[in-house]
């Protein structure tokens, strides 16, 4: 197992790469993830969380990459043969009653390739695998603070979704 | 939720100017369009150009042009600069409101207010803007019949 130093590499050599080639964001593309994307995947996700949670990932690929079951998606944004960010999502039926329906659980953008359209285009792309799958609506669920992903969200015309999470603490 | 008529009124102009920040519109033009007195409004605006969101431009074709960053700008920066959104946050508490009744009725209210701050803080002029031409989309096309196809194939996946 790589220690969180490798990760902290990975993070300094992708930041270096996206730097260059920032200025051509015509140049990103999306495609689903592969195994050998996951160590820049874990260290994006380190990025912006703090951190490193390879154990997680690794079980998220198992789930949700190459050869995943129908209706579940990987992506990742690739520039310049790097991965640059990553969407996980998958159709649920009738969760919460709700007939089935498209669910972004997971984004994120390395912070030095943000602001240059790399979302957009992560959503839209499991947006089009969620039209495929033939469903006509997308939802996710974010922490109320966390308002740089809810604008982002909020900018792509998502509004707010017919359901209220609750949840309780459990007392000992 | 009734945002005070102050509130309401900045939000429509700043919207109208940053639907084009090259364009001058005249205060006379607002309240014309959303029928209040120009007096009133010239207060608003005045309050706006205080807080650096729109500048006034005097002369020919002068009258108001904004001046912030859409897509950074939100809904609760132009809220915050003519009312307290935090309505219930306040050292200062009422005797009942110190008693378990007023506290559990102050965490139901807590928790309104902090979803309303959410989402007024989530919410861009930029975003506003892209809603705005979206409703006005709808509003010419007639319901699409892809839509409904995909609907149906949906459900019958899901059976």
């Amino acid at each position: 197992m790589k220690s969180d130093a490798a990760a902290h590499k990975a993070t300094q050599r992708r930041s270096a790469r996206i730097s260059t080639a920032r200025a051509d964001t015509g140049g990103v593309t999306t495609r689903p993830a592969r195994r050998g994307d996951l160590e820049e995947v874990i260290a994006i996700d380190a990025a912006v969380t703090g951190i490193v949670k390879r154990d997680y990932w690794r079980s998220i690929y198992r789930r949700y990459g190459d050869g995943a079951q129908a209706g579940r998606q990987f992506l990742v944004a690739d520039l310049a043969g790097r991965v640059c960010g990553f969407i996980i999502g998958e159709v649920r039926d009738w969760e919460f009653g709700s007939p089935p329906c498209g669910w972004v659980f997971a984004i994120d953008v390395d912070p030095e390739a943000r602001l240059s359209g790399v979302g957009t285009r992560l959503l839209a792309a499991i947006c089009a695998g969620f039209r495929r799958a033939g469903v006509t609506r997308v939802r996710t669920m974010l922490a109320r603070d966390n308002t740089l992903i809810l604008s982002f969200f909020r900018s792509q015309g998502m509004m707010a979704a017919p359901f209220i999470p609750l949840e309780i603490a459990l007392e000992p | 939720m009734k945002l005070q008529k102050n509130t309401s009124l900045a939000l429509y102009s700043v919207l109208e100017f940053a639907a084009d920040p090259t364009r001058h519109v005249s205060a006379a033009d607002i309240a014309a369009k959303y029928d209040v007195s120009a007096h009133h409004l010239a207060k608003v605006l005045a309050g706006l150009a205080r807080a650096g969101i729109v500048e006034s431009v005097r002369g020919a074709g002068g009258g108001y042009r904004f001046v912030g960053n859409a897509r950074r700008l939100t809904l609760f920066d132009v809220i915050q600069t003519f009312e307290d959104p935090g309505l219930h946050e306040t050292d200062h508490r009422e005797r009942g409101e110190r008693t378990p009744v007023g506290q559990a009725l102050g965490a139901v209210l807590s928790e309104i207010d902090q979803t309303t701050k959410a989402t007024f803080s989530s919410i861009t002029l930029a975003t506003m803007l892209s809603l705005i031409e979206r409703q006005q989309r709808a509003c010419l096309m007639p319901s699409s019949p892809a839509t409904t196809a995909a609907q149906t194939r949906a459900a019958k996946r899901a059976r």
